[in-house]
């Protein structure tokens, strides 16, 4: 007779799926991007990715050593490094050293581990980190570098990449520029039409990701490949980023088909900023985003229509991580409201009136 | 495209690896050595225990009643062999716990010595009234592994409007794969089981001429899931006659074979909370059950073994073999050539919705479907991490539960919101914890909540019951007390009233 101890219910065999696995794939989806990212902009941008990855691992064990936990095993889960990771991507390329240090201890400290850690917080703490660095940060937050890519002439060599990352930027002007959405908010300002703000613009540079602007998110085709990847996984399910996308594309070409000349187009609204990365990689969140398919439908028309407002009517020339935070905050409504049927009772959870034949 | 719209027939449910062909694939094995000694609990199914009828030390033959049933839900237990009753007493019950039971223990003379059997030849001459009783005497239960006694059903099927029998011979389990085997082999015995349960659900005449209830049971449905090809063809062409008995094949995927689930597949009806299928007009039973019916009416013979399935990495000699109930675990375990150093959990069921038994000394029951003994690398076992909220288990869950909103509240202790989230309509189908990417234990969860729902219920019903009586000794203590009072008021009077005659004599005097 053989005695085991130890008895449990339940399912005693599982599908291959670990939370360490789906951090991996989420990473692994992000890399094209941020390789392209990486590459575009140069020595700059590989040190504030680097520094802003370790300085959210650090962080993120120095939390868990406050708080008595063990920290190698919570590390091992990817989840620390996944969040700098976005942090950094969200960043402007050539931006100090600091900004990416300030930028994961605010998403760690202040958007993970005060809320209890992995699971618990109710806003997206990588999105929490670019809005708090923008507000407290505008001038290095809007500083955009030009595109320079690795090996090129022009571009920094890896001992002046050491100058930018950690003394600063010398001779501003002639490295940086606006952003397509920055230059085209500007413009309008000034009562200029889009015909002649957009002489310069190649709808297919800015798509593939040869322009200014966050460090991974400048190429919309990366970031849509990787999305689509993740999809296909079935690490995320499509109705977010669907409903995003397809809501700010609607929005804009109504507006475009009415007025083109004070209306950006959809594309152009789809290539630029952060969007893509959003609607991917943010806005699926599971931490932060609902459990149902119809309460993701509606969060993620509620991120395109907020998206779409700012970007329009706003002061800032981006939204994307605005209206990300606020549907954050109406994720807990969405689901207290939608939720699945139970089988044999009716929405309200009354059972069902057997039908009279 | 409008089957885009109308409401889905499936909902969740997982494909889960099913390790089947090891031991779908060799016959059943009929040839097991009978035990010396067999363990039958007293109580193999749904409702009160069976009463024992015999004395330590009788002599008994197979196929002799041992304990008859009690009550409306309960069914009798035979001997599954000849022998000497040893014993009447409590022992482990073939449960997590392994807590104690009532059980008969039998010593097997190896004679094997039928009781004198009654073969009928034409059973449809029956009424279905007879069926049901020969099926209750049977001790033939739901052997899918509810347990739910079978004449009960066949009864409520007579006083309600049936439509459609559905045979489940789905065996969704990983693993199992007795249902299969059983429906290739003996799949003519089968569709002579369901003609019968079609027959003893048929209202008799009699009842249509009081116009009590018009039974118009006469369509069977056999669902089997399609990686069960060879079964299925089995059936096919032994149903061929009875175009009464339709054979379907239905998708492969847990939890196909949950009652409810495979209802609204085959019918498209979904059975409200709180009511019995036979209700909406449909009963289901399992191929198994079928198999014993055909076996109980035909031949006379009462349940007395079943097909199990032993299958698992520690297993050297996985198979389906038909062993009588009360056989211990180990001796299956023996005949299967299972490596004891290899087994890192022993599961009576499928890996799904089984339980984890302690050790292997604890007897097969008419529940037992299979034993697995599986190894450490079989197993789901990783720590469990913090959930991340991925919905996977909202996505996968049959009934339609948020588990992680659940097991949230339970963690905080908050019972009574996790029941209105729904607890009490969780099937524990596994679906959730098989998922899980954080291996959070979601069905322990719940169970414990719903044993710890439940004792809180008791407790308070107790402490209410505890109340009531104080109340009333307090009345009574106050009664009484009032009513001393009473009497020595009455008695102090009649004291006054004496002396005033006396003086009143007294002065009279």
């Amino acid at each position: 007779m053989i005695t085991h101890f130890k008895p449990s219910s339940g399912a005693h065999v599982g599908a291959n799926a670990s939370v360490t696995h789906i951090m991996w794939q989420v990473m692994l989806a992000m890399m094209p991007a941020t390789a392209f990212g990486l590459w575009c902009f140069g020595w700059p941008a590989l040190n504030l990715f680097v520094i802003t990855v370790l300085s959210a691992v650090i962080f993120e064990a120095f939390c868990l050593r406050l708080a008595g936990k063990i920290a190698k095993p919570v590390i091992m889960d990817g989840s620390a490094v996944l969040t700098g990771w976005l942090v950094a991507m969200t960043l402007p390329p050539w931006a100090p050293w600091w900004i990416g240090v300030v930028g994961s201890g605010i998403a760690i400290v202040l958007g993970k581990q005060v809320y209890g850690g992995l699971g618990q917080n109710l806003f997206n703490p990588a999105m929490l980190a670019r809005i708090a660095l923008l507000i407290s940060f505008p001038i290095e937050m809007t500083t955009w570098a030009n595109v320079s890519p690795l090996f090129f002439s022009q571009s920094p060599s890896l001992a002046e990449s050491w100058h930018i990352t950690f003394s600063g930027l010398e001779n501003i002007d002639a490295h940086t520029g606006a952003t397509t959405l920055g230059f085209i908010k500007t413009e309008f300002s000034q009562n200029h039409l889009l015909t002649d703000i957009l002489k310069d613009y190649s709808a297919f540079l800015n798509f593939i990701g040869w322009s200014r602007g966050s460090l991974g998110e400048t190429s919309a085709l990366l970031l849509g490949l990787g999305g689509v990847w993740l999809i296909r996984q079935k690490v995320i399910q499509w109705y977010i980023p669907a409903s995003l996308l397809l809501t700010v594309a609607l929005l804009a070409s109504i507006f475009h088909l009415i007025d083109s000349q004070h209306y950006v187009s959809p594309l152009l609204h789809l290539s630029s900023g952060a969007i893509m990365c959003v609607a991917f990689f943010v806005a699926t969140d599971y931490v932060t985003s609902p459990n149902t398919p119809t309460g993701q439908l509606v969060f993620g028309t509620g991120c395109g229509l907020l998206i779409f407002v700012i970007r329009t009517w706003g002061a800032y020339p981006e939204g994307a991580g605005f209206a990300v935070l606020l549907m954050n905050s109406a994720t807990p409504l969405i689901d207290h409201y939608i939720h699945p049927r139970i089988y044999g009772r009716d929405r309200k959870g009354k059972p069902l009136e057997i039908p009279k034949s | 495209m409008l089957s885009f719209f109308s409401k889905p027939l499936i909902r969740g449910g997982v494909h889960a690896e099913d390790h089947k062909s090891l031991t779908a694939e060799l016959p059943i094995v009929s040839n097991f050595p009978l035990p010396k000694n067999l363990y039958i609990p007293l109580q193999q199914h749904v409702g009160k225990p069976a009463e024992p009828v015999i004395k330590v030390g009788e002599r008994v033959l197979k196929g002799q009643l041992l304990a008859y049933s009690q009550g409306m839900i309960s069914a009798p237990v035979h001997a599954p062999s000849s022998g000497i009753i040893q014993d009447v007493n409590d022992y482990p019950a073939p449960h997590p716990s392994a807590l104690p039971i009532r059980t008969i223990v039998l010593e097997t003379d190896g004679l094997d010595q039928w009781i004198e059997t009654q073969t009928i030849e034409d059973p449809f001459q029956l009424t279905p009234e007879d069926i049901s009783l020969r099926v209750g005497a049977a001790g033939i239960v739901g052997l899918g592994g509810a347990t739910f006694p079978t004449a009960v059903k066949l009864n409520m099927g007579r006083e309600n409007q049936i439509e459609t029998l559905i045979i489940n011979g789905s065996e969704c389990e990983p693993y199992l794969s007795c249902d299969d085997r059983l429906m290739q082999e003996r799949a003519m015995q089968i569709i002579d089981g369901v003609r019968l349960m079609l027959h003893g659900m048929t209202n008799s005449p009699e009842g249509h001429l009081t116009g009590k209830s018009g039974i118009k049971t006469g369509n069977a449905v056999v669902a089997i899931e399609d990686n069960k090809p060879l079964a299925y063809k089995a059936m096919q062409s032994a149903a061929v006659l009875y175009p009464q008995i339709k054979i379907i094949q239905i998708p492969t995927r847990y939890p196909m074979g949950w009652d409810r689930q495979l209802i609204r597949y085959v019918t498209g009806k979904e059975v409200p909370v709180g009511c019995r299928s036979s209700e909406i007009g449909v009963t289901i039973h399992n191929v198994g059950t079928a198999y014993a019916v055909h076996k109980a009416i035909r031949h006379g013979q009462p349940l007395l073994n079943r097909v199990v399935t032993i299958a698992g990495g520690a297993v050297e000699r996985p198979m389906n073999v038909e062993v009588p109930f009360g056989t211990l675990i180990s001796e299956l375990f023996e005949f299967c050539g299972v490596r004891n150093d290899q087994i890192a959990r022993i599961i009576m069921g499928g890996p799904m919705m089984g339980d984890s038994l302690p050790h292997t000394g604890l007897p097969t029951v008419k529940a037992t479907s299979g034993i697995l003994a599986l190894t450490h690398n079989e197993l789901k076992n990783a720590a469990e991490q913090p959930c991340i909220r991925c919905a996977s288990c909202i996505t996968v869950c049959p009934a339609g539960l948020r588990p992680l909103d659940m097991a949230n509240n339970i963690r905080i202790n908050q019972l009574d919101v996790a029941v209105d989230l729904g607890l009490k309509d969780c099937i524990s189908c596994g679906c959730c914890s098989y998922i899980c990417p954080s291996n959070i234990p979601l069905v322990q969860y719940f169970k414990y909540a719903s044993g710890e729902v439940m004792a809180r219920q008791q407790a308070e019903h107790k402490s209410e019951q505890t109340k009531r009586l104080i109340d009333a000794r307090n009345a009574r203590m106050d009664r009484i007390a009032r009513q001393q009072q009473d009497e020595e008021q009455a008695r102090l009077a009649a004291k006054a009233e004496r002396e005033r005659l006396k003086a009143e004599q007294e002065a009279l005097l």
